[in-house]
Parts: structure tokens; C-alpha cells; sequence
């Protein structure tokens, strides 16, 4: 009955959407020879500018470049029509958060990876899971439901925040976060 | 992070007001309200439960007939804060970083002994769910995070800006940048300085020197400091008064 409810909890408490459109990371990025800041890249203010427009991936994909079924729907979906794609975002955090990529990357120099795992070389995007309750991601509260034994990368809550800040010995108070 | 990217030393922000030049206009009123996402006043809020983080008060005196405007905001308390030590949930606390006084909404749970325990009533309660006219809240400003409900706000010294400057100094590698309040830049008559108390090269260190605060002998350490060559204003910042009979009208 334990062990049922374990299995059942995660299920009922999430719904699982798939993202509108496909995308390899690995693709892009070992293949093709592009970093994580190619497309995910700063603006001058030092503000995150998060996920990539249609119209940046139209700079290199005017035509179709690839024979893959993924890029030929991207194609007709989205960049022919010129509409942008309501992407699911996976690390979304709730608004009273702060966090400053630029603060973390470009002062603390801090690799994507120590927070994102290594999505970078997936092939596929998985499917958007959300929480009924709360509405957050399911990777901010992370794949266990008991949250042991998690890796770098895996789990966004605040206790993981602090975790890090802990180890490095960086005080931020509640405003470096919060706003 | 290694040991050459330990954070800089700490600040302690503070500012300088002078009622001298101050116009009452409320120009800062206004910008601080649309910094922090204050929503318009529901019908039914009164002065003391409709939100003000910055208030413009008037003060008159008798005996010389003379006038002031006096802006009022949280005096950020650096000894024995009287908010910080009432408040049950751990809402309240010192930054040590900035020795500004943060409050957690996330953590308030609207009990209100903060604002019991405020001598400069410079805290708020949200009485209604913020509420925005259909258009205005594209207008909102995505540094601050909007309170719900229940919970106590107040005045931070514009944190939103200093996170944009922590941003935009982080791009050039830097930990060093300098930022200004709302209030501080829309003042038409610039009678707002504000600045790091700790150095004291900085024009809000010169001046707190000669200057006053109000109810400093409450001992809590203020960092809100005033100027003004009237005696009567000075007499009057060390005056624990009654309540305006207006006030609290409702509740």
C-alpha cells in the first residue's frame, strides 16, 4: 500500500505536458559547435535573456539545414509563419526570486551545468511536468520525491541555493534573492 | 567561487534628508509607489491601511507660523531594530551586506507586531489583494515581486535598483557599482542624498554629521538622517507625539 502510494503520489501530482516543438541540445551543440551562450546570452544590463527567439533561430535556419522531422515541424510551425514558441520552461522559478546569472557566471564564473545538470547533451526535450499544487516545474523540487541522494544539477529549491552558498561561504541575506 | 571572489565590504546604506529644501511636491511618492509596484488605493483605504513606503508629512509650528514636509520612510534601525526583534516568523532582518532592514513577505504571516512596534509607523499592511486597472500592470516593474494579501511591506531602499546595478557591474566582471533610490532621483529640489555610511568620503557620510534624526533617543539607529536650520524641526524629531485624530480611522 506504501510502496503503491510512492509510485501513484509523483503521478497524480504532476501533469505532463510535451513541449510545443522539438530540440536537441546535442545536436546543436557538439555537432554543430555551439556553446550554451550562443543562444541563452546575456543583454548589456547583465538581465538573462533566457530562450532564444524564433527570429535568432531563423539567423541560421533560413532554410532547412537538417532531414530531421523535428526541424521540418519547427520549420512550418513556427519560423515560416514567424511565430514565436511557447516554450515550457523547466527552470522557472517564482517571481520573488532574484537570481542573477550574470552575478553567478560572470562574476562567480560558474559553469551552466552546476545548476542546469547536463541538459546540454540531451537529444530530446522531455516532457514539461508541472505541479498541481504549486503550478512550479517538477525539476525545481527535483526528480526523488524524498530528495536523497541528488546530483549536482538536479533539484532548484532553496535549500539547494543555500546548499551552495553554504559550501563557498558567500553570504547573500534574504534580499541578494528575494525581491 | 574562490577565496578572490569573496564578496566586497560591507556597506551600510543610508540617507540624508533636508527638510529645508524639500517642496512637499511628492514627486517621490510617486516614483516610489510605481519602483515598488504599490497598486492604486482600493476605494475603502484610509492613510493608515492604504500603502504608502515613502509618505510626505506636514508639520506645522505655531509660534514662528512656519511649515514643513517631512518624507518618511522606514529609518532602517541598525540597533536592537524594534521590528526585527518583535517579529515571530523571522521576516525581519539586518542585511549584513547592506544594513538595510529586509522583510520577507514570503514569511510574514501578518500578525502586525512589527507595525505595533515601528515608532516611525513607516510599515504597512496589505488589507486587499493588489489590484491593478485592465492596461497598468504592463507598467509593472519586474524587479519588484508584487505582495499578495496579509502580509507587511515597507521600504527596502529600492532593492530592485541595486540588484539592476549588482546586474549590469557583474557583466563587466565587477562587484562594485553605486545605485540611487526612486525617491532619491525623482527629487525636483534634490533634497534626498543617499549613499554608503561606512565610507566616509561619501556625501551622505558628510553630511549625517550635521544633522539629526527623528526619536534618536528611542536608541535605535536610525539611518535615516535629516537637516534643517530651523530649531523648531529639530525639537520636534525628539517629540514623541499623539497620533494624528485622523489616523486609523477605520481600524
Amino acid at each position: 500500500m506504501l510502496a503503491a502510494g510512492w509510485l501513484l503520489f509523483p503521478a497524480l501530482l504532476y501533469t505532463s505536458t510535451p513541449q510545443p516543438a522539438q530540440f536537441s541540445h546535442q545536436a546543436h551543440g557538439e555537432a554543430a559547435g555551439l556553446t550554451c551562450d550562443t543562444c541563452h546570452g546575456f543583454t548589456a544590463e547583465g538581465r538573462f535573456a533566457g530562450i532564444p527567439t524564433t527570429e535568432s533561430c531563423a539567423g541560421c535556419h533560413s532554410g532547412l539545414l537538417g532531414e530531421t522531422e523535428s526541424e521540418k515541424h519547427f520549420f512550418a510551425n513556427f519560423v515560416e509563419p514567424g511565430r514565436e514558441v511557447n516554450w515550457l520552461i523547466y527552470s522557472r522559478q517564482p517571481d520573488n526570486v532574484r537570481f542573477s546569472h550574470a552575478r553567478h557566471v560572470q562574476v562567480g564564473k560558474m559553469e551552466c551545468a552546476e545548476c542546469h545538470g547536463p541538459h546540454g547533451e540531451s537529444e530530446s526535450l522531455k516532457a514539461f511536468e508541472r505541479n498541481r499544487i504549486s503550478g512550479y516545474s517538477r525539476d525545481i523540487w527535483g526528480p526523488r520525491m524524498l530528495r536523497v541522494g541528488l546530483k549536482p544539477g538536479q533539484g532548484m529549491k532553496m535549500d539547494d541555493c543555500m546548499a551552495c552558498h553554504r559550501d563557498r561561504q558567500v553570504e547573500a541575506g534574504c534580499l541578494g534573492c528575494h525581491r | 567561487m574562490n577565496a578572490e571572489t569573496v564578496e566586497r565590504a560591507p556597506r551600510r546604506y543610508g540617507m540624508v534628508i533636508d527638510l529645508d529644501r524639500c517642496s512637499g511636491c511628492g514627486a517621490c511618492m510617486v516614483a516610489c509607489s510605481a519602483e515598488n509596484n504599490v497598486p492604486p488605493a482600493h476605494p475603502q483605504a484610509t492613510e493608515r491601511t492604504g500603502i504608502t513606503l515613502l509618505r510626505v508629512v506636514q508639520v506645522k509650528d505655531a509660534a514662528s507660523r512656519g511649515v514643513a514636509f517631512i518624507p518618511m520612510m522606514c529609518q532602517q534601525c541598525g540597533d536592537d531594530t524594534p521590528c526585527m526583534t518583535v517579529c515571530p516568523q523571522q521576516a525581519v532582518e539586518v542585511d549584513k551586506l547592506t544594513g538595510v532592514v529586509e522583510q520577507m513577505p514570503q514569511r510574514c504571516l501578518g500578525c502586525r507586531y512589527c507595525m505595533t512596534a515601528c515608532p516611525f509607523q513607516a510599515r504597512f499592511f496589505n488589507w486587499w489583494d493588489p489590484e491593478w486597472p485592465a492596461g497598468m500592470e504592463t507598467t509593472l516593474n519586474p524587479g519588484a515581486a508584487p505582495r499578495m494579501r496579509g502580509v507587511v511591506e515597507k521600504c527596502d531602499f529600492c532593492q530592485s535598483r541595486m540588484h539592476a546595478a549588482e546586474d549590469k557591474a557583474a557583466m563587466e566582471g565587477s562587484r562594485e557599482f553605486e545605485y540611487t533610490p526612486a525617491c532619491v532621483e525623482a527629487c525636483p529640489t534634490r533634497a534626498i542624498v543617499f549613499g554608503d555610511l561606512n565610507d566616509p568620503e561619501s556625501d551622505v557620510s558628510r553630511q549625517a554629521r550635521n544633522s539629526f534624526r527623528f526619536l534618536e533617543r528611542l536608541g535605535t539607529g536610525p539611518k535615516v538622517y535629516y537637516r534643517s536650520r530651523r530649531p523648531w524641526l529639530r525639537t520636534l524629531a525628539s517629540r514623541v507625539g499623539a497620533p494624528p485624530k485622523k489616523e486609523n480611522g477605520n481600524g
